[in-house]
């Protein structure tokens, strides 16, 4: 690897491809327009529809940094987005008035998102299970208890207060994109200003080791899933503010598998070790661009969703050493 | 089993035939007409398809990986086999035939890419997993109803068992996979050489074995079950849906997981899977007998009984 | 010397990224013969016997097996010409139980399903060739280290092999275990099967081998009969040059210097029986004892990685119990683990930040250190102990084994620790790191630093220590020091008590 060539070059060059292709293919699409004190244009789109993903993605590459993998952030943020719909509209016969504050909303998601981002960090932590597994458990309950929680409605929610919080914006953009900014520009400094990016890289790369070197290796495994816990519960309100409903059943869908991918497009190792926040924010933007191009052009969503399967497969593939070892035979034999 | 004595692999499998029990009593005691031989029967068939999936979720469990891959292939083979019929016109058992092959094919194509290439089997399945649910959705994004001379006389096939009770093709389809499965994993080399695998993979290479063909057979197996599966649901619902199926692979991992296998590989039994299916069973038609409790229940049930399997697991480990 | 050549390579190469692992090796054994392949770790015994056995892929060179041109392409096919293996990174499936293990992949079927009942029966055959009576329905797991290392080897004895490989088969067994494998291995031979054995124990090779073959840094040094090659000549040949006898050399006195940390009656249970002993400023304690006697325990114990549930340890100004590696940390505590590879190197990370995580555990998580110092710190390690590495921005899998080792020793001298415990130091890593490390011990007595070092090599323990503690099953067996510290001093309190 070269020096001065991020982990995540060739996503940014993939994106850049992407925006590229679609500046030929439709002139116009890289223009930007300010109305109102607002930017608008088919870029600000592509992120604010990836904002959530690069949420849970930044979550996601601390799990995965420190050794794990987090199945249950879709799970999270559906509890998330339950817990805030209940608050703001509960149904009838509910033991409590509604919550008209957003930011207690907001709070309370987070809140709950958080209690099941450090319940996966307890268990593998604490208890040391496997984190597919442990995880696997919250992902299988955590959509029941969402659903539960809404009693298997969809609620509607009219509160423009907490609605800013998915279609308002801020300082110009959509609110969305400005959250998902300060998160990773917050989290980058977090990680990288403090010990907690190397000691979270060293876990992941041999926990024994790290024990061994006095680092506080349940403290940082329970902090990862903690703040993807937390990222979780952030998209997840978004998400219930941009539809202006809590929707137990479909909120963060296959949002975890979208999140690793954007992790491994973004450089990151799944086996655990060095990790590029900044990648994977690239990734999971890389990826909303794919659909969003494709969608508009008129390629069928199902279609669109095979795209995704090719990526993730193009991607793990690159990373396979057995992959570029077999490439590499096969060029030298054709040599 | 002879010679045998109680050892401390057998304590999953056993904790889950109790868990079983005590379920099944509970609800029993609870909801008249509960403990009848025709509810019995009706776990089987209404779980046929998750049973046949979580069988064929066994193999790939056993030899330490895992394949995320088979709710969305259930739902592509219920709405392509669905297409097959109703729209092309093809006679129901070649459909079934073509879509069994289909989904072996899969499944081995999966195998290939995690064997070859080293890539993570829940990577490799995941991709599967977008990649049937958008070949599903491509054939038709509505369901189609099926009706054909043949289906009716398959529904028409009934093992009677007892007064009033019997076993539907479906479930009859889930215990000839299980009597397979038992067979193959017990008694073949293929079946030892799955277990070999999960205890230790580059051991299992060192002793000679080919564990790089039986790793294709093991998601190849796995892709078969799920298209299988995906039929017993078509017979079940008599319609195709390329939604059918969410979740479903989750369920399967479960029944496996309560059914006493490691995650980690190397344990685990058909056996076992049937009493998880049937624990998953038991909990939900307890819900539909209540009346009074959600649905979501259910879920979060299976999720708690999962997360206590697991610990259990933990601690035995540890030991 | 007519008998069959069994195998015979030519001029084989094997390289991995970034290290030449074979260059130019020819090898050949014949039936009837036990050949000893030899080597300091590193010096490409393993991946030889990976090539031959179809594990790797030679890059070129040739190969004969049973005389023909042969390729194998996987452990199976070796199987098929012959050739059986047991590794010595084999585990066997826990779960299944003997007689599976011992047929598996070669099970007597009929219609594809396997017969139990001869499969039994033959793995009662195959342990009664090895003298061996066990329940093959047992699962493998419930079985001694021993026991499972005996199936291991029934196992391969039992695929018609004409050559059976042996990587490091005595590394788990008693010395009458490994004894009764090398009087079986004698009778192999007799019964006309070629044997490659590769073993670091040297007596082993003169109580059971008929020729020798060593291996250096990826290259052979040369093929003997066992009667023309003595073992001080081989250790030369082995270690590339003539022995500067290491025995000679004593670490310098100490005089009466203060203790500085007392181990007072550490112990834990299941684990580890009571252990007590002084370490002095400056001093170097050494821990000897056989392969299981508690040295690794013993250090965890102290540095509470497996924590003692008696006992504590006293330092001038305080005592304590050490629950944790992170209070060990704290207290001025350092622990090179033996394991290098699982409890020692952060893999994927690069050099600087292997060096640099004690420091920064030790300044806590929210002091970073600044890029400056932290780049000084590392060039001042890097220099200091010699490491060879181009840029320690590179990963740390890059080094060669003594280079890590260096890395981790640096790791834990960047904080200046008061006592430095060292577990096996020098295993598996080439001569030069070796001297080098050997004398930074001593270095750092010099400084003041404290040591408590384990190493299997009396050789090495009588030259670094300035008083040994010689453990023994598990327990504390006994302490020398002085001028009867001597490497028959050691044996004998290794031995005592021993029928």
């Amino acid at each position: 690897m070269k020096r001065g060539w991020p982990p995540y070059g060739f996503a940014l060059v993939g994106l850049g491809l992407i925006l590229l292709f679609n500046a030929v293919a439709s002139p116009g699409f890289l223009a930007l327009e300010i109305r109102d004190g607002q930017v608008f244009g088919s870029l600000i789109d592509i992120l604010n529809r990836a904002a959530p993903v690069v949420l849970v993605s930044l979550g996601m590459t601390l799990v995965i940094a420190a050794g794990g993998v987090d199945l249950s952030v879709g799970s999270s943020m559906a509890i998330a987005s339950a817990a805030a719909g209940v608050l703001l509209a509960p149904p009838p016969g509910a033991p409590f008035d509604p919550v008209s504050s957003a930011p207690l909303v907001v709070l309370a998601a987070l809140a709950a998102a958080g209690l099941c981002g450090a319940l996966n960090g307890i268990l593998v932590g604490w208890v040391g299970m496997q984190p597919i597994v442990a995880t696997l458990a919250l992902m299988v309950a955590g959509r029941g208890v969402a659903q539960l929680i809404t009693q298997g409605q969809i609620i509607v929610i009219d509160s423009p207060e907490f609605e800013a919080l998915g279609t308002g914006s801020a300082a110009g953009l959509p609110t969305p994109v400005v959250l998902a900014g300060v998160c990773l520009a917050a989290l980058i400094l977090a990680v990288r200003r403090t010990a907690w990016g190397l000691f979270t890289e060293a876990v992941g790369s041999n926990p024994r080791a790290a024990q061994l070197a006095g680092l506080p290796v349940r403290g940082i495994k329970m902090a990862a899933y903690t703040v993807c816990g937390l990222a979780a519960g952030l998209a997840g309100s978004i998400a219930c503010a941009d539809i202006q409903a809590a929707d137990a059943n479909n909120t963060g869908l296959y949002l975890e598998l979208d999140a690793i991918l954007a992790v491994s497009i973004g450089g990151g190792l799944l086996t655990g070790g060095r990790f590029s926040l900044a990648g994977a924010a690239v990734g999971a933007v890389l990826m909303q661009a794919l659909t969003t191009t494709l969608l508009s052009r008129g390629v069928p969503p199902p279609i669109a969703l095979s795209a995704k399967a090719g990526l993730i497969i193009a991607v793990v593939l690159f990373q396979s050493l057995a992959f570029r070892q077999a490439i590499a035979r096969r060029r030298a034999a054709s040599a | 089993m002879k010679g045998f004595t109680l050892r401390r692999q057998h304590i999953p499998f056993l904790a889950t035939l109790v868990v079983l029990i005590i379920l099944y009593v509970g609800a029993a005691m609870r909801y008249e007409g509960f403990a009848t031989p025709r509810v019995f029967a009706n776990f089987l068939g209404d779980n046929a398809f998750l049973g046949i999936v979580a069988i064929g979720m066994t193999f790939v469990i056993i030899s330490g990986g895992i394949d995320l891959s088979v709710g969305a292939l259930v739902g592509a083979v219920t709405i392509g086999a669905a297409a097959l019929i109703q729209r092309a016109g093809l006679h129901p058992a070649p459909a079934f035939a073509l879509v069994l092959a289909i989904g072996a094919g899969f499944g081995a194509l999966q195998g290939v890419i995690i064997q070859k290439f080293r890539i993570q089997p829940f990577l490799a399945t995941l991709a599967g997993l977008f990649l049937f649910r958008g070949i599903g959705l491509w054939i038709s994004e509505e369901s189609i109803q099926i009706k054909h001379p043949f289906l009716d006389a398959l529904a028409g096939i009934r093992v009677p068992i007892a007064d009033r009770a019997w076993l539907s093709f479906p479930a009859i389809l889930f215990l000839a996979v299980l009597a397979a499965a038992a067979i193959v994993l017990a008694r073949t080399r293929f079946g030892r050489t799955v277990y070999a695998m999960g205890g230790d993979e580059s051991s299992a290479a060192l002793m000679g074995l080919r564990t790089g063909r039986t790793k294709i057979g093991i998601y190849a197996i796995s892709g078969f079950c799920a298209a299988l599966g995906g039929i017993a649901l078509l017979l079940y619902t008599s319609a195709g849906n390329a939604i059918n199926g969410g979740g479903l692979e989750l369920d399967a991992i479960a029944a496996v997981v309560i059914g006493g296998a490691l995650l980690t590989g190397g344990s685990g039994s058909p056996m076992g899977t049937l009493i998880g299916v049937l624990i998953a069973a038991v909990i939900q038609t307890a819900i539909i007998f209540d009346g009074g409790l959600s649905a979501w229940w259910g879920r979060i049930v299976t999720g708690i009984l999962l997360l206590a399997f697991l610990l259990l697991q933990r601690a035995l480990q540890a030991k | 010397m007519a008998a069959e050549t069994l195998a015979e390579l030519t001029g084989v190469g094997k390289t991995f990224p970034g290290v030449v692992a074979l260059e130019g090796v020819d090898f050949s054994v014949r039936a009837g013969e036990i050949r000893a392949l030899m080597g300091e770790n590193g010096a490409g015994k393993s991946t030889l016997i990976k090539v031959l056995t179809g594990v790797y892929r030679p890059d070129c060179g040739s190969m004969l097996i049973a005389g023909r041109p042969a390729a194998p392409r996987s452990p199976a096919e070796a199987q098929a010409l012959g050739v059986s293996t047991v590794y010595q990174e084999l585990n066997l499936p826990p779960n299944l139980s003997v007689a599976e293990c011992i047929s598996l992949g070669d099970e007597e079927r009929t219609f594809g399903f396997i017969r139990r009942r001869a499969m039994e029966k033959r793995a009662q055959r195959a342990l009664a060739r090895l003298g061996l009576d066990v329940d093959v329905r047992r699962p493998v797991g419930g079985l001694s280290a021993a026991l499972q290392q005996l199936t291991a080897i029934a196992r391969a004895l039992d695929r018609q092999a004409k050559l059976l490989i042996l990587d490091e088969p005595t590394s788990s067994l008693d010395q009458r275990e490994a004894a009764e494998l090398l009087a079986l291995l004698r009778r192999l031979r007799g019964e006309g099967l070629g044997i490659i054995l590769v073993t670091h124990f040297l007596d082993q090779v003169y109580d059971a081998a008929t020729s020798i073959t060593v291996m250096r840094n990826g290259r052979k040094a040369g093929d003997w009969t066992v009667e023309d090659l003595p073992k001080r000549a081989l250790v030369s040949q082995m270690l590339g040059r003539e022995m500067d006898s290491i025995s000679d050399r004593r670490a310098p006195e100490i005089g009466d210097a203060p203790p500085a940390f007392t181990v007072e009656g550490l112990a834990r249970k299941w684990t580890m029986g009571e252990v007590s002993f002084q370490i002095r400023r400056g001093e170097t304690v050494g821990l000897s004892g056989l392969l299981g006697s508690g040295r690794t325990e013993t250090l965890q114990m102290i540095f509470g990685a497996k924590p003692a549930d008696r006992g504590q340890i006293a330092w001038a100004g305080g005592s304590s119990r050490i629950k944790s590696p992170r209070q060990a940390v704290r207290l001025g505590l350092g622990l090179c683990p033996e394991d290098r590879r699982a409890e020692g190197i952060f893999p994927g990370l690069s050099v600087r930040q292997n060096i640099l995580i004690i420091l920064q555990a030790k300044r806590g998580f929210f002091r970073l250190l600044d890029q400056a110092s932290a780049r000084e710190a590392v060039s001042r390690s890097v220099a200091e102990l010699r490491i060879k590495t181009s840029d320690p921005g590179q990963p740390i899998e890059g080094l060669s084994g003594g280079n890590q080792q260096k890395a981790i020793l640096a790791r834990w001298l960047s904080s200046n620790p008061k006592l430095m415990l060292l577990d096996e130091p020098t295993r598996g890593i080439d001569i030069g790191s070796r001297e080098e490390i050997c004398r930074k011990i001593g270095e750092l007595n010099q400084a003041g630093m404290s040591v408590v070092a384990s190493s299997s090599e009396l050789e090495e323990i009588v030259a670094l220590s300035h008083r040994v503690v010689v453990l023994r099953d598990r327990r504390q067996a006994g302490e020398v020091s002085g001028e009867t510290l001597s490497e028959p001093a050691l044996m004998t309190l290794m031995a005592e008590g021993e029928a």
